[in-house]
C-alpha cells in the first residue's frame, strides 16, 4: 500500500508542477513582466519629471507588483479549475496546507522575479542610485513582501476560484488585504534606495512589520485553504 | 445476468465485506432531491455499474461515495469510513474520475500520469504499468496533453487513476469520449481491476456494454434504486 507524502513532499510536488507549467506557458514571462514594463514607461511619459519620478518609483514598482500579483493568483488557479484538477485533488485527499504552501511558493518565485525586473527598470528608467547598503535592504524586502502577497494573494484565489465573476471578485478582495504590505514594501524601498529622505536603517523596521505579515499569511492561509477551496 | 432481485437491500454481506453500504441515504441539491432514499451495498472487489437516465441520481452516489458529498439524511459508510462524519480518511483510498480528467493542459501525459501517482506516494513502477496498461505509447507519452484527443485525454486521467491503486474506483461516464477498441481496452482494465481485488463502480448510459461487464447492476429512477441485478 502506498503512503501519501507528507505536508512538505506535497508543498515540493506542487510548487515544482506549478513552475513547470508557468516554464512551458511562459504566462509570466511573456505576458505580466510586458504589462508590468508598459505600466513603468507610460508612467514616465505621463509624469515627466525625473524628481518626482524617483520619489514615486517605489509606490509604482510595488503596485505594479500587486497588479501583477492579481493576473498571477488568477492564473495559478485557473490552471487547476481547467479540466477539474482542484477537485481531483480534493477527491484524492492530497494535504491543502501542502496544496497552499506549494502553489503560494510557485506564486512567490514568480513574483519576486518581476520585482527585480521592475526595481532594475526602475533604476534606468527614472535614473535611481541606490546607496551602499541599500541593496541588501532592498533584496530583503522584496523577499519578505512577495512572500506576504504570495501568501494572501492564494488564499483569495483559493477562495475566488470555484465562484462566478472570480476575475472580478479577486481584486475586491486582495487590494484592500494587502494594503499594508503595499505600504510597507514602499517604505523599505524608499529606504534602500534613499528616494524619501530617509537613510537605510530606516527602512528595516518596514522590513519586520512585512515578515510579520508573510509569516501571519501563511498560518491563515494553512489553517483555513482547505475550508476555502471545499467551499 | 443470471438473477434479478427487488430493490430491497441486500443484507447477506457485513460491513467488513462491504466496500459501500448506503441506506436510506437523502442528498439534496437546493430543493431537488439528487439522492431520494437510497439503499445500496457493494461487496468488495466487484465491479459495479449504475444504470438510468439523466437526473437519475448516478453522479450523485459516486460523488457521495467519493466523499465530495454527505447525506442530508440517512447514511453513507464507504471503506468502513463514515461519510457524514469525516470523509477525508477515505480520500486516498478512493479514486474519482468525474466528467473532468482533472489534467493539466501544459504537461506531458507521463508528468500528469506522475504527478497524480505521487499523490498517493506511488512509484514510478506503477506509473509504468498504468500507462502500459492503458497502452499510452512512448509517442504520445511526451506529448502535452492539450495537443492530445479527447479520447487521448480520458485514457491519460484513467493511467493516473490505475496508478494510484485505490481500492475503490469511481468512474462517472468512463466510456465517453473513447472509441471502440479504447472502450474494450477499459472494460479489460476495469475487469482486471476488480479481479485484482479492487471495487469497480461505474455510471454509464450504454446499458448493453455495463449489462456484460459488471458483477452488479443497479438501475437508478429518480434518486431511488428501482432494480438491482447481480451475478
Amino acid at each position: 500500500m502506498s503512503t501519501p507524502p507528507g505536508v512538505v513532499a506535497t508543498a515540493r510536488m506542487i510548487a515544482a508542477r506549478d513552475l513547470r507549467i508557468e516554464w512551458r506557458a511562459r504566462v509570466v514571462m511573456n505576458q505580466v513582466i510586458p504589462f508590468a514594463a508598459v505600466t513603468m514607461v507610460l508612467f514616465a511619459f505621463a509624469v515627466d519629471d525625473t524628481g518626482a519620478l524617483g520619489r514615486l518609483a517605489p509606490g509604482l514598482v510595488w503596485l505594479t507588483v500587486m497588479f501583477s500579483l492579481l493576473l498571477c493568483a488568477q492564473r495559478a488557479f485557473a490552471i487547476e479549475s481547467a479540466d477539474g484538477a482542484l477537485e481531483a485533488l480534493r477527491v484524492a485527499g492530497v494535504d491543502p496546507v501542502g496544496i497552499f504552501l506549494g502553489k503560494a511558493a510557485a506564486l512567490a518565485v514568480q513574483l519576486l522575479a518581476l520585482a527585480a525586473v521592475m526595481v532594475l527598470a526602475a533604476l534606468i528608467l527614472y535614473d535611481l542610485d541606490p546607496p551602499a547598503g541599500g541593496v541588501v535592504l532592498l533584496v530583503t524586502s522584496a523577499i519578505c513582501a512577495t512572500c506576504a502577497l504570495a501568501a494572501t494573494g492564494t488564499i483569495y484565489a483559493g477562495l475566488a476560484a470555484g465562484v462566478s465573476g472570480r476575475e472580478t471578485l479577486l481584486p475586491l478582495l486582495v487590494v484592500p488585504v494587502v494594503s499594508p504590505v503595499l505600504i510597507g514594501a514602499t517604505r523599505a524601498v524608499e529606504a534602500a534606495l534613499g528616494t524619501g529622505g530617509t537613510a537605510v536603517a530606516d527602512g528595516w523596521p518596514w522590513v519586520g512589520l512585512l515578515a510579520v505579515v508573510a509569516v501571519a499569511s501563511a498560518v491563515v492561509g494553512a489553517l483555513t485553504f482547505g475550508s476555502a477551496i471545499r467551499d | 445476468m443470471s438473477a434479478d432481485r427487488p430493490t430491497t437491500p441486500d443484507r447477506d454481506h457485513g460491513s467488513t465485506d462491504a466496500a459501500v453500504v448506503l441506506e436510506a441515504a437523502v442528498v439534496v441539491m437546493g430543493a431537488f432531491p439528487a439522492l431520494a432514499g437510497v439503499d445500496l451495498r457493494v461487496r468488495r472487489g466487484t465491479l459495479v455499474g449504475l444504470r438510468g437516465p439523466n437526473g437519475a441520481g448516478k453522479t450523485t452516489v459516486l460523488r457521495l461515495c467519493a466523499g465530495l458529498l454527505r447525506p442530508d439524511r440517512g447514511t453513507a459508510r464507504v471503506l468502513n469510513v463514515d461519510v457524514a462524519d469525516d470523509p477525508a480518511p477515505l480520500r486516498w483510498r478512493v479514486g474519482y474520475l468525474g466528467h473532468s480528467n482533472g489534467l493539466y493542459d501544459d504537461l506531458t501525459a507521463l508528468e500528469n500520469v506522475t504527478f497524480w501517482a505521487s499523490t498517493v506516494g506511488a512509484g514510478r513502477g506503477d506509473v509504468d504499468a498504468a500507462m502500459a496498461a492503458m497502452e499510452i505509447s512512448d509517442r504520445l507519452r511526451d506529448v502535452r496533453v492539450r495537443h492530445l484527443s479527447a479520447g487521448q485525454r480520458r485514457r491519460v486521467a484513467l493511467a493516473g487513476l490505475v496508478a494510484r491503486r485505490c481500492e475503490l474506483w469511481l468512474l462517472d461516464e468512463p466510456h465517453t469520449g473513447l472509441d471502440v477498441d479504447a472502450r474494450d481496452q477499459l472494460d479489460r482494465l476495469l475487469r482486471a481491476g476488480a479481479d485484482a481485488g479492487a471495487t469497480v463502480m461505474l455510471s454509464s448510459h450504454d446499458l448493453d456494454r455495463v449489462d456484460a461487464m459488471v458483477d452488479h447492476g443497479v438501475d437508478l429512477v429518480a434518486g431511488r434504486v428501482s432494480r438491482e441485478v447481480r451475478r
